[in-house]
Order: C-alpha cells, then sequence, then structure tokens
C-alpha cells in the first residue's frame, strides 16, 4: 500500500528515511521521484544526498547545519504542496542492443524455456518501456520494472566468473545491463555498446532513477559503428519525453 | 614531486580521503577513510587541508623507501611504524629524507594507521574524491590498491611544521572491546521485543570477514517478527543490517548504497571509528541513544577537531 502520509525514519544521525509506502508499484516510486526533485529544486542547507529506491528515499544531511526537526518541518512542507505538473515529465531513454550469438548467449534458452523463438523474445524484450525504479549494487546498476512475464527465465545453475560490460540480461521476472565486468548469474540475451557509467560525465549514471529505458535491437554492423562513437565520446544516446 | 616509492604494499594500502558524496544515487559508494578522526588529525599535523588524500594501511606490512624529502605524520593505529627500523612516534610530523626507509611491522593496538604527508598523496581526483573503491576500480591509484614499486607523489616539505604533535589526551586508544551508540530503526519494528533486548544486551565479536565493506559479527542471534526482507532501500554509514540468520553485519565506508535486508539500528558516527580500529575477535556492545544525543556527541567531536586545527595551526 501507499501510506496516506509518508513515515520518517531515522538512519542514525545524519541521515533520515521518507518511506511512502511497502510496495513495488510505479505510483509509488513516482512519488520518491517527485519528493526527489522537490528537495533538489529547494536547496536546502545542510542537505548532502539524497538515494531515491523502490518506495523511500533516504536524505543524507549535517545535523550541525540544520537540526532534525527544522529539517523535518521543512521536507513535510515540500511534500504536502507539490502538483505532478509542477514536475518535469520522466523520460525514456534508448539503449542499442544487439541479440543472440555471442552477444547473448542465453537468447536461445530463454527462448526455449518460454516455448518462444529467439525472435520473439527479443520483439517482447526490446519492445517495452521499462521504469528505472533505482539504481544500486554497483555504479550505474538499474533495478527495472515492467518486463513481460512472457520471456521470465530462471538464473543460472552456475553463475558466470566474468561478464563483460554492458551485457543485458534476464533473472526471474527482472531485466538489467550489467555497467561493468563483474561476475553474475544472470541468463544474457544481448549486449549494448553505449556505457551505462562513467565517473567523468556528469552526472556519471546514463540512466536515472524515475526515468525509462527501452531496447532497441541492432545489427553488427551497427553495434560496430555506435562503438566506435562510443569510444570517441560523441555518441548521443536518444532520450525524449515520455509520452 | 616523487616522495615514496613501495618496496611491500602489505595486504591492503590505499589512498583514502573523506570519501565521494552526492553520487549514492548513481549506485556509487561513498568510501573514504575508515577512520575519520585518524585521517583528518594525520593531514592537520602536517598542515594539510583536513580532508587531503592519504595511506590508510591495513594491519601491516608496508614498507616504502622516500625518494626526495618530506614530512609526515602517523596516526590511527599503531602498526609499530618505524624509520630505518627505529621507532617513528605517531600524531607528529617527523620530517624524512631521501632513501629512508618507512616500514609497518605488526598491529600493536587497532586496525588500521594513517599516513599523512605534506601536500597530501597525489592522486587525480574521480567524482570529487581520491578515495579507492577497489570493486569498481576507482579512485585511489589507478583504483586499486598499492603494489610493489608503486611511486607516489606528494608535495614539498614545509619544515615549520616538524615537530608538531597531538596532545596525548587527544590521542585515542583502541582496546579489544568497545560500546558502540546506536539510534534504533529504520526496521527496527521488524523486530520482536526480545530480538531489540537481545541486540541491546549481548556482546557481539568481530568474525574474520571483517573488512571495509562491513564487518559480520558473531553472537546471540536477533529474532525477527516476520522474515528478514524488505522492499531494497538506502543504507547509510553504520546501519546494522540483520539477515535471516539473526547475526548483525554493521555496514562501513565500501558499503552498497541500497541492500534488501532488515536494519534494526545506526551505530552513531562518532562511533565508527572505534569500529574501523577494530580487528576480528574484538568485542562489542550496543547501546542504545537518541537523536539529540547523538548530535551532542557529534557537536563535541566537530568542537574538538576544530580546536585542535586551530592549536596545530598555532605551530605546537
Amino acid at each position: 500500500m501507499i501510506y496516506e502520509r509518508p513515515r520518517f525514519l531515522p538512519g542514525g544521525e545524519k541521515a533520515l528515511f521518507i518511506e511512502f509506502g511497502n510496495v513495488i508499484t510505479p505510483e509509488l516510486n513516482c512519488r520518491v521521484r517527485h519528493m526527489l526533485l522537490a528537495i533538489e529544486k529547494a536547496g536546502i542547507p545542510g542537505v548532502i544526498e539524497a538515494v531515491p529506491t523502490y518506495r523511500s528515499l533516504l536524505l543524507y544531511y549535517d545535523p550541525l547545519q540544520i537540526g532534525y526537526k527544522e529539517l523535518r518541518e521543512r521536507l513535510e512542507a515540500l511534500e504536502q504542496k507539490p502538483e505532478d505538473s509542477e514536475f518535469p515529465k520522466p523520460t525514456v531513454t534508448e539503449v542499442p542492443t544487439i541479440y543472440g550469438n555471442e552477444y547473448g548467449p542465453d537468447l536461445e534458452f530463454v527462448a526455449k524455456h518460454n516455448g518462444l523463438t529467439p525472435e520473439e523474445v527479443v520483439q517482447i524484450h526490446a519492445g517495452t518501456a521499462y521504469l528505472i525504479y533505482m539504481l544500486g549494487f554497483m555504479p550505474g546498476f538499474v533495478y527495472l520494472g515492467g518486463m513481460s512475464p512472457k520471456i521470465a527465465t530462471p538464473r543460472l545453475e552456475t553463475p558466470r566468473i566474468k561478464i563483460p560490460g554492458g551485457s543485458v540480461g534476464i533473472a526471474g521476472s527482472q531485466t538489467g545491463i550489467y555497467p561493468a565486468e563483474s561476475p553474475g548469474g544472470w541468463q544474457l540475451i544481448g549486449r549494448t555498446p553505449v556505457k551505462l557509467f562513467d565517473p567523468y560525465r556528469q552526472p556519471p549514471a546514463l540512466l536515472q532513477a524515475g526515468n525509462y529505458v527501452t531496447f532497441v535491437s541492432i545489427t553488427p554492423q551497427e553495434f560496430a559503428r555506435i562503438k566506435g562513437e562510443v569510444e570517441q565520446g560523441t555518441y548521443v544516446v536518444k532520450e525524449t519525453p515520455m509520452a | 614531486m616523487e616522495v615514496f616509492e613501495v618496496i611491500q604494499p602489505g595486504p591492503l594500502t590505499t589512498v583514502q580521503d573523506l570519501g565521494r558524496h552526492g553520487y549514492q544515487q548513481y549506485g556509487t559508494p561513498v568510501s573514504g577513510a575508515m577512520d575519520d578522526y585518524a585521517l583528518r588529525l594525520g593531514n592537520l599535523i602536517v598542515g594539510n587541508d583536513e580532508g587531503a588524500a592519504c595511506l590508510e594501511i591495513t594491519l601491516m606490512g608496508l614498507q616504502m623507501r622516500v625518494v626526495e624529502d618530506t614530512i609526515v605524520a602517523i596516526t590511527g593505529a599503531d602498526l609499530a611504524p618505524a624509520l630505518n627500523g627505529n621507532p617513528l612516534p605517531m600524531w607528529e610530523a617527523v620530517a624524512v629524507h631521501g632513501g629512508d626507509i618507512i616500514s609497518f611491522a605488526w598491529p600493536r593496538s587497532g586496525c588500521r594507521a594513517y599516513l599523512g604527508v605534506v601536500g597530501g598523496i597525489d592522486v587525480p581526483k574521480v567524482m570529487g574524491s581520491a578515495a579507492t573503491y577497489v570493486k569498481a576500480r576507482m579512485g585511489g591509484l589507478e583504483g586499486r590498491a598499492l603494489r610493489a614499486g608503486d611511486r607516489l607523489r606528494g608535495g614539498k616539505p614545509r619544515p615549520r611544521v616538524v615537530g608538531r604533535r597531538l596532545p596525548p589526551q587527544y590521542i585515542p586508544e583502541y582496546r579489544g572491546q568497545s560500546e558502540l551508540r546506536v539510534i534504533l530503526g529504520p526496521q527496527d519494528d521488524h523486530f520482536t521485543e526480545e530480538g531489540i533486548y537481545t541486540f541491546l544486551h549481548s556482546e557481539y565479536t568481530i568474525s574474520t570477514e571483517a573488512d571495509r565493506l562491513g564487518y559480520r559479527l558473531e553472537g546471540p542471534r536477533i529474532e525477527h517478527k516476520t522474515g528478514a526482507d524488505i522492499i531494497s532501500d538506502g543504507l547509510p554509514l553504520g546501519s546494522v543490517q540483520v539477515p535471516g540468520d539473526g547475526l548483525p553485519i554493521v555496514l562501513l565506508a565500501d558499503r552498497q548504497t541500497t541492500g534488501g535486508y532488515t536494519k534494526i539500528a545506526t551505530v552513531i558516527t562518532v562511533d565508527i571509528v572505534k569500529l574501523a580500529q577494530a580487528k576480528p575477535g574484538d568485542k562489542v556492545r550496543f547501546l542504545q541513544v537518541t537523536e539529540e544525543e547523538a548530535h551532542e556527541a557529534l557537536r563535541e567531536y566537530e568542537q574538538t577537531i576544530y580546536t585542535l586545527k586551530h592549536w596545530l595551526q598555532q605551530g605546537h
């Protein structure tokens, strides 16, 4: 459920949680996004950073600059005020992805597991706008919602020791992208040449919580071209306001 | 200018500062020194800004040759530091010369020593910080722990700081037992009354699974009401996570930004330094305090550092 009023919960003496509910839904996550945008806009002195997650916002602050009571009053005022129309619409970012073969060694398995052809899996996976609920686990890693249950597949029984950065995979009913080389147990169906995380870019993460992402199937030629452009720093992803 | 050449790196020596703030919403951990006090004081003693980059030396083993004359201060754990084989005084600005050997033999007390050098360790900042986060190969020296043969850059000596030292009453003692003050929450309501009682009235031992990410503790199991899983949310410094086995894990500098286990409490900031200097086998107990008490403790802590900063700047 979504709570009538958000709960303020302590995270030590330098942080507090603003919790909006206890479910994973786009409506609830939208409230987290709006609260983050409202806090960023308000520029409250003493607020250090905010971490949006599925159903809450963790706010780090300096108690020597702003007392708990004052901070809480300001946050409550922000929370009560906003109208949805005040906030910019979420965006949808296109992530070009090459599916199958050496880029997605588990595509065949995912298809077989769900009684589909590999082409059908690609069509289903690439035809959806996924909500970015939050980032976590590693720099640039996005937790996405909205994958069709038609392509849900359990994790590998034995995780791989090394998965290349940019790999796109499925784990249970979730889909995601590995931003950097990592061990992992996801079923790999494709790979993107785009950098999900670059510490020298501002902001360093390509995708941000509360926005959407969609996968666009590309050919080996397009993969090579985009990879070259990414390396030269000339590639720009397509990001448009959500319809 | 080049100040040190690493002969032996020890098990884990990294470049750290006060951490990478403002990027947790992109999944990037804060990192930075485990012992905030030792890093800040080490810098202040040699006349640096308190957040300059230092070396964080874990337990033992670092051996370096001084390349060009400079000034250092060793703070934090007493790892039997030596200069050319002779004891090297700690919490004091010491002049070192080209060809000298600085070494750390074994942990007499505490777990992590800090080596501050005039001008700070000079490495490129990544997302505003010099802190090393090894897991994502970010910051510090090429995103990794030091290796034999590494050459480190620092600043030119400022002779007037030599001999500055911290008054002994400000030098912490690291015992094998500590009391960690905590604020209950955010998920204390996921535990039974008995579970909370167990947590606040038991002694816990630091297990061998204790690193910059967090410390897994051993001791009486803490009882949940229904389960240990929550919808993943943020992880403040000092979060005490209790997974399904009922044994607490205290999350520290290199913790991930989010997690999916119940958090019974948070260790207050000024007591994190005690954990930073605790080793496997050391004992801890948890003591509940209010937010006001924690804020008061933080105010005193910052006031002490502020006073020492000015006292040191006046040339003591």
